[in-house]
């Protein structure tokens, strides 16, 4: 924004040049690391082929929307919001994930602590109940998608959602913050799971990261009174 | 209503019209066993189960099709239902040794609607490789016309007034085994050795009859 001293009006330029491009996150461990809970072939595909097509749209798209913001094409504007959603949607979506999970001897599947294992056994009865409703959830998407496990800043409330193809959770309430995702599209088990989603779900508790899921949790909480 | 008369009623997992691996190198055998034999056949089981007891158990498929479809906010049969009419409607969309550009009627009205097979066959390309997500790409009939179509989920032309001609399946499960990621290899596969244009060309001419 700058200000026209004289008329005291202001006007928008777009730091369109400052735009900064997303890349693909390097994964924070092997990509044989969460054997067996997920193959390497699979880390492989889902890291290096699936998120990158994603950033490289998101990219592209966001390309074709500083061409259209620059011309003031709004309707193209309007039009790719779409594939930006998609795509950006998967980049972020996946940035998320590799975080959620980490090897058995990083930590992965270690229960959390407190205050995130209190504050889930207050709002779930269990960490297994939690487990268990996020595994029914997951099965039940229909499509492709991702369940998750989400603190509601605003309500101060753990809450599990799922969303559709690559809409992230903020997409289900602005005040959603995810602790956990997991990616229900088939990519993420087929050439291991083959069909068996179930099968999947129930595995790859062994290699949840609770420990990123708690540093969120807690961040949030900073300088609350009683959650 | 478009009518499909090759799929109806009776909840039956009929198989597809050739051996599971009369589709190889195209479409492997695993990709058949998986796909007809796991997801299609759960669709078909998970139906029976759903609409037992409910004022919907016999009705024909594309009955339930229709009722549970409620303009987009699906009830819960409706996954089922049409997915189990989708992959039957799918298998009998291909055939070994088929692909390529077709003849007679079909091409005319291809020429007709589209400019030339070309613009067709990258329109539907484009329309497969483009369905975000899952779902399908179809060749449907409607107001005299043959149009290009992709859906969500299971979703089919049917509920859209459409009678379907083709269709190809973008869900994961159907290409993954064989293509990983690479959809638009799955889709020129299909496109060039697996479609079946005597089965489009014999549903376009129910297609011609119903709407005359």
């Amino acid at each position: 924004m700058s200000l026209d001293v004289g008329t005291g009006k202001t006007t928008m330029e777009p730091c369109l040049e400052s735009m900064k491009t997303a890349s693909l996150p390097d994964l924070p461990y092997a990509y044989d690391a969460l054997e067996p809970a997920i193959s390497e072939e699979i880390m492989r595909l889902h890291h290096l082929k699936h998120h990158q097509t994603y950033v490289t749209n998101y990219n592209k798209a966001l390309d074709h929307l500083r061409s259209a913001l620059s011309s003031g094409d709004h309707s193209s504007v309007v039009k790719l919001q779409s594939q930006i959603k998609f795509n950006g949607g998967g980049h972020v979506n996946h940035a998320i994930f590799w975080k959620n999970l980490a090897p058995v001897h990083e930590g992965g599947g270690k229960p959390p602590q407190d205050p995130l294992s209190s504050a889930i056994d207050a709002h779930f009865g269990s960490l297994e109940e939690l487990m268990q409703k996020m595994n029914s959830e997951g099965a039940a998407v229909q499509g492709s998608g991702w369940v998750w496990f989400g603190l509601d800043k605003e309500l101060k409330r753990l809450v599990v959602e799922t969303t559709a193809n690559q809409d992230p959770l903020v997409t289900k309430g602005s005040h959603l913050v995810p602790l956990i995702g997991i990616d229900v599209w088939e990519h993420a088990y087929y050439p291991q799971y083959k069909n068996a989603r179930a099968e999947y779900l129930k595995n790859i508790w062994t290699v949840i990261n609770w420990k990123y899921a708690s540093d969120i949790f807690e961040k949030h909480n900073r300088g609350l009174n009683e959650f | 209503m478009a009518a499909s008369a090759a799929v109806t009623a009776n909840y039956v997992l009929k198989p597809p019209p050739y051996p599971l691996d009369a589709l190889e190198p195209h479409m492997s055998k695993q990709t058949l066993e998986f796909h007809w034999g796991k997801h299609h056949r759960a669709y078909v089981d998970n139906l029976k189960k759903q609409v037992l007891g409910s004022e919907l158990e016999g009705k024909p498929l594309e009955h339930i099709i229709q009722n549970t479809y409620n303009n987009g906010d699906l009830l819960p049969p409706f996954n089922n239902a049409a997915q189990a009419w989708n992959h039957e409607f799918f298998w009998e969309s291909m055939k070994p040794g088929g692909g390529g550009k077709p003849s007679g009627e079909l091409l005319a009205l291809l020429e007709r609607d589209f400019t030339s097979y070309e613009k067709f066959y990258d329109e539907f390309n484009a329309a497969a490789a483009t369905q975000f997500g899952a779902g399908w790409a179809w060749l449907a009939y409607a107001d005299n016309k043959l149009k290009v179509v992709k859906t969500p989920n299971a979703v089919n032309p049917l509920v859209l007034g459409s009678f379907p001609l083709l269709t190809i399946d973008v869900w994961e499960h159907a290409y993954y085994l064989d293509f990983q990621n690479r959809r638009p290899d799955y889709i020129k596969t299909f496109m060039n050795n697996l479609v079946s244009c005597e089965a489009v060309s014999s549903r376009l001419e129910a297609a011609k009859a119903a709407s005359s």
